[in-house]
């Protein structure tokens, strides 16, 4: 049994104290509603709020289908370019480090530059049109996350050899990425699904500056003329992420071990 | 299960096959139509990326030297030396150069403490799992859980109050810098713990016994192996949390609100329509955030080639 440095236990300690804390004072904050004790009103009055459904299922419907269009498109690139055009790689890989470097309130400075209502692709003179640009803005949000977790899948599972395998079986290539190669990568692309939903789930400053009805806006105008509503919200906020994380984790455990191949 | 058989079929596979090196061979089994496939492969990607990433920052680099009629101007970057915009760089770089630091620090400290302080094994997976909770838990619910932890009405103030201490009057608000260090710790350190352990791992025991065995002390094994190590490494994760912190803006816009006068805060009071009705200014501003975070973000990568070196 390791007993551990007391140092490192000091630590720890503190550690805990400081993540702890908040989470504990916001789950008491949000039970002091009522003023003669404490009860779970505040969290009634959340669920109770027409907004709080609507913007949370129009995010989590946006961020679904953000989820669906980043591994439409991070797959088969990914494929390709570690297969075929190695050259490639490189660019590839800074593309989607991107993201990271490019602020998400400067992104979408330039998208309501680039598409408002008298550019050639006016996407932001109808809602639809908005609510597809805040799906493609939240596909650049979770690209790094995607691509990374998607090429991690690639490497372990030994995509060459299992494509030659199929290719000398008569498997064609689009044959081979939805029959093969997408169901050797699954706990990887998933992974990448949750990590991206739980990026934007809550999600303020592009869902805002669009002004779409989406959970962020919602949460930040809550905080704006409610007392406790907020660390009620607060605290459903931290368990979906937890959720999401989670779910990360679960399915890791679970995942089938393949011929890992470390290069 | 389908996955198992796949995979089973890679494993009786592979040892009849060379290992395939990415660079080596990677056309042996080209047909004629592939060429077709790998455009169709990529093409979408390529796309999605112009359209959403690339074209939108290029547009707003022009539009930062563009001026109302369209000509060629450099009005918009002098306008960046305006008071109100250096202040907001000074408070902007001030906030992100503290946070990078101690995140980078205390982070460092915990993932020292999980994998070489001999504490339970199991310890170390939670807190993993934690900080990849804690890292996505920014934006407006963080600033939510420190009004309601350390607001004037926070839980902690009160207790403190309780027990004949007044936070508030003795100096203490959450509004202010520190407190916004504070709340922005909350995911800084947890993005250094999940960035910096692999390196930490590295870190190899035999080390620390050979440097043990000519009579260093624990301080000096930091000093002079563990550190120098390390170094690359924590550069580039500083230039990481460093960018991290600089372009947020939920979390202390929804903790101190538009008063706060830092640069993603400033950007969005401009867009919103609030203050500087001037679009050239506003692509100018995004501009210089690009600049600063690109140049965070090549010394991160600069620095990144060089310590994989020592972590193989």
């Amino acid at each position: 049994m390791r007993r551990g440095k007391p140092w490192a236990w000091i630590i720890f300690g503190l550690g805990v104290v400081y993540f702890m804390i908040p989470l504990i004072a916001t789950f008491i904050f949000s039970l002091r509603m009522r003023r003669d004790g404490l009860s779970f009103d505040a969290y009634l009055s959340v669920f109770g709020d027409a907004r709080f459904q609507s913007t949370l299922t129009y995010s989590v419907v946006v961020g679904i289908l953000a989820i669906i269009v980043g591994v439409a498109i991070v797959i088969p690139a990914a494929y390709v370019v570690r297969l075929r055009l190695p050259w490639l790689r490189q660019t590839l890989e800074f593309i989607t480090l991107l993201p990271l470097i490019i602020p998400p309130i400067v992104l979408v400075f330039g998208y309501l530059r680039m598409y408002n209502t008298s550019s050639l692709i006016p996407l932001t003179s109808s809602a639809f049109g908005t609510d597809i640009l805040l799906t493609c803005a939240y596909v650049v949000l979770a690209l790094p996350y995607m691509y990374r977790s998607v090429d991690t899948g690639l490497r372990s599972i030994d995509a060459h050899v299992l494509s030659e395998a199929a290719t000398s079986l008569g498997a064609g290539p689009v044959r081979i990425i939805y029959e093969i190669i997408v169901p050797n990568i699954f706990v990887a692309v998933i992974s990448g699904a949750f990590l991206t939903f739980a990026i934007v789930i809550g999600e303020f400053t592009m869902a805002s500056l669009l002004s779409r009805p989406a959970f962020g806006p919602y949460l930040q105008l809550t905080g704006t003329n409610k007392a406790y509503e907020p660390s009620a919200l607060a605290v459903i906020s931290f368990i979906i992420t937890w959720g999401a994380m989670g779910m990360i984790q679960l399915l890791t455990r679970f995942a089938p071990r393949t011929a890992a191949r470390t290069d | 299960m389908s996955n198992r058989t796949t995979s089973g079929a890679a494993l009786a596979a592979a040892p009849t096959l060379p290992s395939p090196e990415p660079a080596a061979t990677p056309r042996r089994f080209t047909v004629p139509r592939v060429a077709l496939g790998e455009v169709l492969g990529v093409a979408p990607f390529v796309i999605f990326a112009l359209m959403f990433l690339i074209l939108p920052t290029i547009y707003l680099i022009v539009a930062a030297f563009t001026d109302s009629s369209g000509g060629f101007t450099l009005q918009n970057i002098r306008d960046l030396g305006t008071d109100r915009v250096v202040n907001a760089f000074d408070a902007s770089l001030r906030l992100s150069i503290v946070t990078a630091v101690l995140g980078a620090f205390f982070g460092l400290l915990i993932c020292i403490a999980i994998i070489r302080g001999g504490l339970p094994r199991g310890l170390r997976g939670i807190t993993m799992t934690f900080s990849g909770v804690a890292s996505n838990f920014a934006g407006v619910p963080l600033a939510f859980a420190f009004l309601a932890t350390f607001g004037r009405l926070g839980i902690v103030t009160l207790i403190f109050k309780l027990v004949g201490i007044d936070l508030y009057r003795s100096g203490f608000n959450i509004l202010s810098f520190w407190g916004v260090v504070a709340t922005y710790l909350y995911f800084q350190i947890p993005l250094m713990v999940l960035i910096i352990a692999p390196a930490v791992d590295g870190l190899r025991k035999e080390w620390n016994e050979a440097a043990a065995t000519l009579g260093a002390t624990p301080w000096q094994f930091w000093r002079h192996v563990g550190l120098p190590v390390l170094w690359p490494n924590l550069l580039g994760t500083l230039s990481l949390l460093f960018a991290n912190a600089f372009g947020a803006i939920a979390t202390a816009y929804s903790l101190v609100g538009s008063g706060l006068n830092i640069v993603p805060i400033l950007l969005f009071s401009q867009m919103g329509g609030d203050v500087l009705h001037n679009p050239g200014l506003g692509a100018a501003l995004a501009l210089a955030m690009v600049v600063v975070t690109g140049i965070a973000n090549v010394i991160y990568l600069i620095v990144r080639a060089r310590a994989e070196r020592w972590l193989k």
